[in-house]
């Protein structure tokens, strides 16, 4: 066997890697194996391509893989769990940015003069640079949003969306031009505008919506990698890429089926940017019931089977180890303890998994909202900490509210509702919620976790 | 058009569907560690960093080719590093075929 059929035999190796190990994220208990398995066929990949004939300068490329593994591991090591959002975004643009730079340094810098390039070879490199740059620029802002730099409102201006056609009609037109004629002036304009329009479309998405816009980015950066591995002639590249873009493609869309919502909507309609406090005067009159931690803490105390629906508010306080600690409090009197999650719950589907996860909650006792909403109605008291739009029957019931349509976990079933919020103010997306205004209601104001712990002493003492 | 980007199409279209395949069965549980490890398989861009940073000549070419390997080392490190750290936390309770077989009965009851 040759060097190089070697090599494209451990290449083979590698892309089954990849395949396992998302097979392997299929199931918790095998979910860290395949991690694990797609890094071996990583480092199997990279290796052997050193063995590739005519590759120089190894000292440069050894230099760059040094400092990005000293930036790397610490910024992945060293990053709260509640920002893991955004440090998804951020080593997804890098990735988007790697593979326009690679696509941009074969158009520009090849032996071989641009004319002589096949049509079809040319669209592969500018499908990957246009691809690419949009997924590094839409990540940056995706990330800022997430990191609070930028606000996380929805950024509008006038006629955005017909300024926006007209950057990717832009695009599309250059791309022509550049296939017509291969000139370098041209991949430069499309490359600009590229990096604008990844810009320009992800100004008008929501704060809330930007876990769906990260997956979608993801799945782009996939593409552009696919689209390097038809440059460089690689079956890897092609094969990891494509796994991640049309997996991404699917995950954003099971994403925005959780949300109620379809992907151009979520894209184009600047969701959230209307805060409906039309509808919040109006209510104004109405009063909240509010109690104190004793009296919630004996309800909690001698009821039978507890919900707790946690929220974004929940991670913010790093209350999620105060809430294990209540759960296990209650279990020990025998109470029946689960937590409903919602998809979206958090600022990613799953991510309020993984914030529970960190605070050691087994994940048998994670239920997902179908199954939570099917016991909802044996259900004493549904605690809900630190929610709000997930739990809004606003989605249920007002066909007008931009929540409407939105699957919720259904706690106005349950015999009593707690929420733990810090004030009456509404959710991420804006809007007022009427359950908080529910005769079986009880508010208990205060930060999450200063509440819980109050909770916690007063079953204790009950 | 010859046949050798045929066989890349070919591989293209395949992969698609095995992309699709693969992921329509995972639980909404795994969604944001399945996205986080997704991204860092997408980190096989390092191998085409490598490849395009090697043949690089010239002070102008090299930087940029450093750049590209720091940028695609970032992405795959990255990537994985924090899958595994979301991962490592799904942990079960030692004695959890009890416990869930104790929760079914319960709910059975």
């Amino acid at each position: 066997m040759s060097l190089g059929t070697g090599r494209e035999v451990a290449y083979l190796v590698a892309a089954i890697c990849f395949i396992l190990a998302m097979k392997g994220l299929s199931s918790p208990k095998r979910a860290r194996a395949g991690n694990l398995l797609g890094a071996a066929g990583m480092i199997v990949a990279i290796a052997i391509t050193f063995t590739t004939p005519g590759i120089h300068n190894l000292w440069a490329i050894a230099l760059g893989m040094v400092v990005g593994v000293a930036i790397g591991v610490p910024a992945a090591r060293l990053v709260k769990m509640t920002a893991m959002p955004q440090m998804v975004a951020a080593f997804n643009g890098v990735g988007g940015a790697a593979a326009a730079l690679v696509s941009i340094m074969h158009f520009s810098f090849s032996p071989v003069s641009l004319s002589t390039l096949a049509t079809y070879q040319v669209f592969e490199v500018i499908f990957g640079v246009v691809v690419g740059s949009i997924s590094f620029t839409g990540s940056i802002i995706a990330f800022s949003k997430l990191q609070e730099i930028m606000p996380g409102r929805p950024i509008t201006y006038p006629a955005q969306q017909p300024v926006n056609a007209v950057v990717a009609l832009g695009i599309v037109g250059c791309i022509l031009a550049v296939l017509v004629d291969p000139s370098k002036l041209v991949m430069l304009v499309v490359l600009i505008l590229a990096l604008l329009f990844g810009v320009a479309f992800t100004l008008p998405v929501g704060g809330a919506d930007a876990p769906v816009l990260i997956s979608l980015l993801n799945s782009f950066t996939g593409l552009a990698v696919a689209a390097t591995g038809f440059t460089l002639h690689s079956n890897v590249l092609i094969v990891a890429g494509t796994l991640v873009g049309a997996s991404g493609m699917l995950l954003t869309r099971m994403m925005s089926q959780a949300m109620g919502r379809s992907i151009p909507n979520i894209l184009f309609s600047a969701f959230g940017s209307v805060v409906t406090s039309s509808g919040a005067t109006e209510k104004e009159g109405r009063s909240v019931k509010s109690g104190t931690a004793d009296d919630i803490g004996v309800l909690l105390a001698y009821s039978n089977k507890v919900a707790i629906v946690p929220g974004y508010g929940l991670a913010v306080a790093q209350a999620q180890h105060v809430a294990r600690e209540l759960a296990e409090t209650l279990q020990k009197r025998g109470i029946d303890v689960f937590y409903a999650i919602h998809p979206v719950a958090g600022r990613m589907p799953g991510h309020m998994n993984v914030l529970l996860a960190e605070a050691n909650v087994p994940y048998d006792e994670l239920k997902e909202m179908d199954s939570a909403n099917s016991e909802m109605s044996t259900v004493d008291v549904a605690l809900v900490v630190g929610a709000n739009d997930v739990v809004n029957p606003a989605a249920k019931n007002s066909p007008g509210s931009p929540i409407y349509g939105m699957p919720i976990i259904e706690v106005s079933q349950a015999k009593a509702v707690i929420f733990l919020k810090r004030s009456m103010r509404p959710g991420f997306a804006g809007i007022d919620n009427d359950l908080l205004y529910d005769e079986k209601t009880t508010m208990l104001f205060g930060d999450a976790k200063d509440s819980l712990s109050k909770l916690v002493s007063a079953v204790a003492a009950a | 058009m010859n046949s050798g980007i045929l066989q890349f199409i070919t591989v293209f279209v395949l992969a698609a569907f095995v992309g699709y395949e693969v992921i329509s069965k995972v639980p909404s549980i795994l969604h944001t560690p399945l996205m986080s490890g997704t991204n860092a398989v997408h980190g096989i861009i390092l191998l085409g960093a490598i490849l395009t940073c090697g043949v690089s000549h010239g002070p102008l070419q090299i930087t940029l080719g450093i750049i590209v390997v720091i940028l695609a080392t970032l992405n795959v490190v990255g990537g994985f590093v924090v899958t595994d750290r979301m991962l490592e936390m799904f942990k079960a309770r030692p004695n959890v075929q009890r416990e869930k077989s104790d929760t079914q009965t319960k709910e059975a009851s």
